[in-house]
C-alpha cells in the first residue's frame, strides 16, 4: 500500500521537531534550514502549519527537469531526486506550483521530500500526531469521519 | 561537538566584531548558558561596576542541548550585573533565537562597551557585523522585529530586540526575541540599552552537531517519552498553561494579592486558566486561542490570546485585535491578583505591552501594586500621578500606566524605577515586596516556607526560578513536603537551587523538571558533549555554578544581611485560608541553609566548600 504524509495544521504546536527529525534523516546534523519540510507560523492568527511536497503523480519538477534527475521511487511514489544527475539547473524549482522543491546552495544541488524510504522522519518525530503517515487512498478519511460524525443526525430507522 | 567552540566578542565601544575559541577548561566545568556565561561575566568584569556603566558586559549564551533535538532544546541565557538589582542577572529565554544563534555556529555572544549611537548586531553564520539602528530607536519590539527582517530581506532571521521602555531605563526591561519570548527578569534589558544596543539579528545554516548521534536520539527520545505520559507536562502545562496553577495556589493562601498586604485573591477564578478557556459573554470567543511551542519542546505551554475587539483597551486599536502572548501565571498574578484587577482583557492587554515594549510583567505589576498602596494611604497623590486614580482593582489604572511605562512617559517613568526606588522616592521602603531589589513572583511564602528560603537566598533576587520548590510544598515532585512546615526545608531548597543550575546551563527549560530529574537530562548531556556527564557531576556542577554566583554577589557588596524578607512576611500574619496566622519562618530555615551549603554563619563560603567544587 502506499502512504502519503498527511498534515492537520489544527494539531501543530509549531515546535520544529519534524524539520529537526528531518534535516538529521538527510543531513547528518541538526540543521532545520536543510529540512525539506517547513513550518510556517502564521502570529497574529495563532496558526502553525508544517508544509512539504505531496508528490504529484505528474510531478511538475520532474517533467521540467532536463536532465531526468527526478525519478519515481516504485515502491514509495515519492519522486526522488537522484543527486549525481542534478546539475543544480533549478528548473524543476521554477516549475513546482508549490515551492516544496528547492535549491541547497551547500551542495549545488536541489532538495525536496523522498519520503524517507517509506518511513518518514517527520512524521516519527512529531510530538501531536499533526504529521501522520497513512493510505495515499485515504488521506481524506479523518476529515470524511469527522463531518460523518457531524451531519448524522443520530436518528435510528426502527 | 555539543558546543560549537566558538564565541563572538562584540566591542560596541570600537565597533569591532571578533571571533574566539570557547574556553573548553571552563566549558568542563560550568557546562554552558547559565553557568558559563557567568564564569566569562565573573572573570571579565569588576563585581562593584555601575550595571548600566560601559564597563558592565552583556553575555547572550546557550547551552550544550540548545539546537538538538532533546525537547526544549532551544534554550538561551543572558547574563550580565543587573540593573534592577546590581546582583548576577541570568534571565532564559525560549523561542527560536537561542537554537538559531547556535546553528549560526555560536555557543556565546558577549557585548562590551558601549556604541557611540544605537546600532544592532547581524549574525549571518560565521559573519558577523554591527549595523546601525538609529531608524529602530524608538521603535517597539513588534515594530523592530518587523523592521529588520524587511531591512535584510530575510524572513527567516530571528530577532532579540530591546523595546522602548529598555531605551529609556526602565529598570526591569526584558530582552524580547520571536516577539513574546522573554529573557524578563532583573533588567538585562536595560543594561542592552545602555549600550545603545537595540538588536540582534541572527541567521543560522550550519546545524548543530552532537558527540554520539545514536545514543543522543536515543535518550532524547526515552526523555521526550517521560514528558509525554507526566500529567503535568504532558496535559496540564499544554492544556492550561502554566496558569493551571491560579486557582491551585490561591486554594492553598499562597496567593499574593494588594501588594501582599492579602493571601488569597477573590477575583482569582476570573483571571483564571479555566476563565481564559471560556467563551465571553460579548462576542461569543475565548480569550485562548491556541498553545504554543518555543523551539524543540513537545510539551508547549505557552499560550495565544486574542483580546475582545470590544474591550475598552482595543477599541479601535486593529493593532491589537490579532493574536500575541496571552497569560503566563506569573503575569496574571502580578497584574490581576497583586494589582486586585480581575479584568481579564484589562489583564490580557497589558501583557501584550509587556511583551510590545519590552518590560518584565512581574516587576511592573508589582510596582504598580506597590504604587496603589502609596496612593491609598496618600503617600501618593492625583497630582503626583499626573491625574491616575490609582486604586487596588482599577482596570484603567493598570493599562494606561503599561503603556506610559512601557515608553517611559509621565508617572509611567517612576513606575519604571521598580518598586524598590519607587517606595524609598516616597517615604516607605517597607512596601517594596521583593529582595535584592527584586520583586516577587507569584507566591506567598507566608502560605509555602520553602519559598522564603528560595527567594531569601536567590542569586539574582528574588525569583522562583532559583529553587521551584512549589514543585515539592505544593505538586509533590518529586515527593510531597507541607508547604506550612520548615523543617527540612534548607536541605529542599539547596537541592532543587544546585539542580536547577544544572538544567539552565543545559539549554533547556526548566519546566521540564516537572516530569524530569537529572536522571533524564545527564543522558542527554553525555551524549551531546565530551567529559561524562553523569548525574553526580551535574549536580556537582550545578553546586559550583550556585557558588560562583554567590562570589559575585558577595564581591559586588551583597552581605548576609540581603539574605531576607521584607518585614510585611516577616511579621504581618496571614489573615485566610491554611497559612491563617503564620508568617514566614526564614530565621528558622536560612541557619541550616548557610551550614548544609558550606557556608559560614555569615553566609560566605568556606575555604573548603571552594576547595571541594573547584573554585
Amino acid at each position: 500500500m502506499q502512504r502519503s504524509l498527511n498534515i492537520d495544521p489544527g494539531k501543530c504546536t509549531g515546535c520544529r521537531q519534524c524539520e529537526m527529525a528531518c534535516s538529521y534523516e538527510n543531513e547528518g546534523v541538526f540543521n532545520p534550514s536543510k529540512s525539506r519540510i517547513k513550518v510556517f507560523t502564521f502570529d497574529a492568527e495563532a496558526r502553525f502549519v508544517p508544509y512539504t511536497c505531496t508528490q504529484c503523480s505528474e510531478a511538475w519538477c520532474m517533467q521540467a527537469c532536463p536532465v531526468d534527475a527526478i525519478k519515481v521511487n516504485l515502491a514509495t511514489g515519492a519522486k526522488e531526486v537522484h543527486a549525481d544527475l542534478c546539475v543544480g539547473c533549478k528548473v524543476c524549482t521554477i516549475a513546482c506550483p508549490f515551492g516544496t522543491i528547492n535549491y541547497n546552495a551547500s551542495s549545488g544541488k536541489v532538495m525536496k521530500c523522498d519520503l524517507c524510504e517509506g518511513d518518514p522522519a517527520c512524521a516519527k518525530a512529531c510530538p501531536t500526531q499533526a504529521i501522520t503517515f497513512v493510505d495515499s487512498n485515504w488521506t481524506g478519511l479523518e476529515k470524511m469521519r469527522a463531518w460523518a460524525a457531524k451531519t448524522d443526525t443520530g436518528a435510528r430507522a426502527n | 561537538m555539543g558546543w560549537a567552540r566558538k564565541i563572538l566578542r562584540v566591542n560596541l565601544t570600537a565597533g569591532t566584531v571578533k571571533p574566539e575559541p570557547l574556553n573548553m577548561d571552563w566549558a568542563q566545568k560550568y557546562l554552558g548558558s547559565r553557568g558559563l556565561g557567568t564564569k566569562y561575566l565573573v572573570e571579565e568584569i569588576d563585581p562593584t561596576v555601575d550595571p548600566l556603566s560601559p564597563d558592565n558586559k552583556l553575555i547572550f549564551a546557550t547551552g550544550p542541548l540548545t539546537g538538538t533535538m532533546a525537547s526544549t532544546g532551544g534554550r538561551y541565557t543572558v547574563i550580565t550585573k543587573g540593573a534592577l538589582t546590581g546582583a548576577i542577572a541570568c534571565s532564559n529565554s525560549g523561542g527560536f533565537f537561542g537554537a538559531e544563534l547556535k546553528f549560526a555556529g555560536w555557543d556565546m555572544i558577549i557585548f562590551e562597551g558601549k556604541a557611540p549611537s544605537p546600532v544592532f548586531l547581524f549574525v549571518e553564520d560565521g559573519n558577523a557585523r554591527l549595523l546601525p539602528a538609529d531608524h529602530l530607536w524608538g521603535k517597539s519590539v513588534w515594530d523592530t522585529e518587523h523592521a529588520i527582517k524587511a531591512q535584510l530581506q530575510d524572513p527567516l532571521v530571528r530577532v532579540s530586540t530591546i523595546g522602548v521602555s529598555g531605551e529609556k531605563g526602565v529598570k526591569y526591561a526584558c530582552i524580547v526575541n520571536d516577539l513574546h519570548r522573554a529573557a524578563g527578569r532583573s533588567g538585562v534589558g536595560t543594561v542592552m540599552g545602555s549600550k545603545n544596543l537595540k538588536a540582534v539579528a541572527v541567521r543560522g545554516t550550519e546545524g548543530v552537531k552532537v558527540r554520539d548521534f545514536m545514543g543522543f536520539l536515543k535518550a532524547s527520545e526515552t526523555a521526550k517519552g517521560v514528558l509525554s505520559g507526566n500529567a503535568v507536562t504532558g496535559q496540564g502545562l499544554p492544556t492550561y498553561g502554566t496558569q493551571v496553577l491560579m486557582n491551585v495556589i490561591n486554594e492553598t493562601g499562597a496567593m499574593p494579592t494588594r501588594n501582599h498586604r492579602d493571601i488569597q485573591f477573590e477575583g482569582a477564578h476570573k483571571i483564571s486558566a479555566e476563565a481564559m478557556a471560556e467563551k465571553r459573554p460579548t462576542d461569543g470567543k475565548s480569550n485562548l486561542v491556541a498553545n504554543q511551542a518555543c523551539f524543540g519542546c513537545t510539551i508547549a505551554c505557552g499560550r495565544v490570546s486574542m483580546i475582545d475587539k470590544t474591550h475598552y483597551t482595543v477599541v479601535n486599536r486593529p493593532q491589537y485585535w490579532g493574536a500575541s502572548g496571552g497569560l503566563e501565571y506569573e503575569a496574571a498574578w502580578a497584574l490581576g491578583s497583586n494589582t486586585g484587577v480581575d479584568d481579564l482583557e484589562a489583564l490580557t492587554f497589558a501583557n501584550f505591552i509587556c511583551n510590545e515594549q519590552g518590560m518584565d510583567p512581574i516587576s511592573f505589576g508589582a510596582t504598580v501594586s506597590a504604587a496603589m498602596e502609596l496612593y491609598e494611604i496618600g503617600a501618593l497623590t492625583k497630582e503626583q500621578t499626573g491625574g491616575i486614580e490609582l486604586r487596588f482593582g482599577s482596570a484603567e489604572a493598570l493599562t494606561q500606566l503599561a503603556e506610559l511605562t512601557g515608553k517611559g512617559e509621565g508617572f509611567g517613568a517612576e513606575i519604571g524605577l521598580g518598586s524598590k526606588l519607587l517606595c524609598e522616592k516616597y517615604g516607605h521602603p517597607e512596601f517594596h515586596m521583593g529582595v535584592k531589589g527584586q520583586e516577587f513572583p507569584a507566591y506567598d511564602s507566608r502560605g509555602i516556607q520553602g519559598m522564603g528560603l528560595t527567594y531569601a537566598t536567590s542569586n539574582r533576587g528574588a525569583c522562583h526560578l532559583r529553587s521551584y520548590t512549589v514543585a515539592s510544598e505544593i505538586l509533590g515532585i518529586p515527593e510531597k513536603t507541607d508547604p506550612l512546615a520548615t523543617d527540612g526545608k534548607a536541605g529542599l531548597v539547596k537541592a532543587f537551587q544546585d539542580a536547577t543550575a544544572a538544567f539552565d546551563s543545559a539549554g533547556i527549560c526548566i519546566f521540564t523538571s516537572f516530569a524530569w530529574t537529572l536522571q533524564d537530562v545527564a543522558p542527554q548531556v553525555d551524549a551531546a558533549i565530551e567529559g561524562g556527564w553523569s548525574v553526580e557531576r551535574m549536580v556537582e556542577t550545578g553546586e559550583r555554578i550556585w557558588n560562583l554566583e554567590r562570589q559575585f554577589n558577595l564581591a559586588a557588596g551583597f552581605t548576609a544581611k540581603d539574605d531576607t524578607l521584607p518585614k510585611r512576611l516577616l511579621s504581618e500574619p496571614a489573615k485566610t485560608g491554611p497559612a491563617t496566622g503564620r508568617v514566614n519562618d526564614l530565621a528558622k530555615m536560612l541557619p541550616e541553609y548557610y551550614e548544609i551549603r558550606g557556608w559560614t554563619a555569615e553566609g560566605v563560603p568556606t575555604n573548603e566548600t571552594l576547595a571541594r567544587l573547584a573554585l
